[in-house]
């Protein structure tokens, strides 16, 4: 029976030293020195509104269904009902004992672009924090600039309910080793506009537009071939539009179309926004003509597919 | 302009002709909302001139679309089946629906009433009612594709 007993020990061996490893890969990553080294100074308050909006933090972070002044108390508490289970956004106004009041600019930073809070510990990507690793340094820092403006909240918004595996938040750091990067998502040649680039940056970056607008693979990560293709909404029910030109998509808007699609709401062929856009086109509404050509002009340049979900099915009723 | 108050004219009547069907004729309600808003609309981006008398044509058209738009009638129990873009949300929660209606009805009432004189008094209403047309939209309506 020896050889059992050397199988078996092989398997503890093994065991323990695939949990280690497992234990080190899903370690949190913070930013290095030369990250943090942007940080310093203080940023720009109207530069950090412009952020704001562009990233959209109050459509998740407001009280559900708030208007005018009180979208800017970030009391957190909507719910984000998906496949994994229910999200809710926390309070992340300046309250600092219920909200985000206590933070440093590099805690923040540490949040946005690596997706590790201040105790350690990962946040779920349901914060879009896989765009917002595509920002500048100096843009959370403007960002915190704006955040210090906003009035303190008291109240602490209910936590996650998520099912087993997805309740194990060191797992989510395996999950960044697949995800995580502060690489653009479509290369662009050198000699494009300045406009195009721009609404890269805008849309990949703090826009996360591709984190509804792109359909996401069996792990939840997004398909990079599929960029904006549309998709299944992960969140509530039905779909997202596809933003390219390919089949089913918005080939025939112009980018003035789009540009004023952001600002009024309303699509070439009179109809208005809707569903979960409402809130970001209100955010969208609040950035500069120029940003929404950007984005306008971003998505004229992005490679064409079709619907990234499936056709509707037909009533047979 | 003038083409296009005949296409609504003609528009209106259509949807003023009683469908058996509710989904037909409420989506036929919306298209010819979403037709007056879009001219307007021009008028507002500057694509066609301000002209007050055909501005305020357009804007009581509007309003006879939205005195028609009978929910009690257009959505009844049942119509949230087939190819409908309506979400079940109206049927759980009637009364925020008719509410937010009832709001969109009023902000048209008040631009006919204010009889704009100028582009920025157009776009100041069309900026009210476009919200008004997000709101029911955001919980409203759920896309299909």
């Amino acid at each position: 029976m020896a050889w059992l007993k050397k199988l078996v020990g092989a398997a503890l061996v093994l065991g323990v030293a695939g949990a280690a490893a497992g234990w080190l890969l899903s370690a949190p990553v913070r930013l290095d020195g030369a990250d943090l080294a942007q940080l310093v100074g203080p940023g720009d308050v109207v530069r950090g509104k412009r952020i704001f909006y562009a990233g959209g933090c109050t459509s998740c972070h407001a009280k559900p269904g708030s208007r005018g002044d009180a979208r800017l108390q970030l009391v957190g508490g909507l719910e984000l009902k998906t496949p994994f289970g229910t999200f809710v956004p926390p309070n992340i106004s300046q309250d600092p004992k219920d909200g985000i009041g206590a933070w440093s600019v590099g805690d923040l930073a540490n949040a946005m672009l690596k997706g590790v809070s201040p105790t350690g510990e990962h946040f779920y990507p349901a914060f879009p924090y896989v765009s917002y690793a595509r920002m500048k340094p100096s843009d959370v820092a403007d960002l915190y600039a704006f955040l210090k403006t906003l009035p303190a909240v008291a109240g602490k918004a209910p936590g996650n309910s998520l099912a087993f595996p997805f309740n194990i938040r060191r797992g989510i750091g395996l999950w960044k080793r697949l995800y995580l990067s502060d690489q653009p998502v479509i290369p662009l040649h050198d000699g494009t506009p300045e406009l195009v680039m721009a609404g890269r940056y805008l849309v990949e970056g703090p826009g996360h537009c591709g984190e509804c607008h792109t359909p996401r693979d069996l792990a939840g990560g997004t398909r990079k071939g599929q960029w904006l293709a549309g998709a299944v909404a992960a969140e509530g029910s039905g779909v997202v539009p596809n933003l390219t030109s390919g089949e089913g998509g918005i080939g025939s808007w112009s980018a003035s179309d789009i540009a004023n699609y952001l600002e009024t709401g309303f699509t070439p062929d009179f109809d208005s926004v809707g569903g979960a856009m409402v809130d970001v086109q209100r955010n969208m509404a609040e950035l500069t003509a120029d940003d929404r050509a950007a984005i306008a002009a971003y998505l004229k340049a992005i490679p064409p597919h079709p619907n990234g979900y499936p056709a509707r099915k037909k009533s047979t009723k | 302009m003038r083409k296009l108050v005949i296409a609504i004219s003609m528009l209106a009547l259509a949807a003023s002709a009683a469908f058996a069907d509710p989904v037909l004729g409420r989506q036929a309600l919306m298209k010819e909302r979403g037709k007056i808003v879009g001219g307007l609309s021009k008028v507002v981006k500057g694509e066609e001139p301000f002209d007050a008398a055909a501005v305020l044509t357009q804007l009581q058209a509007l309003q006879a679309n939205a005195e028609k738009f009978d929910v009690e009638a257009l959505f009844p129990k049942g119509s949230d089946t087939g190819d409908t873009t309506a979400a079940p949300k109206i049927w759980e929660d009637m009364a925020g629906f008719k509410t937010a209606e009832d709001k969109y009805l009023a902000d048209v009432k008040a631009a006919v009433a204010a009889a704009p004189a100028d582009v920025d008094a157009l776009k100041t209403q069309i900026g009210t009612i476009g919200s008004d047309c997000g709101t029911c939209h955001q919980g409203y309506r759920v896309k299909k594709g």
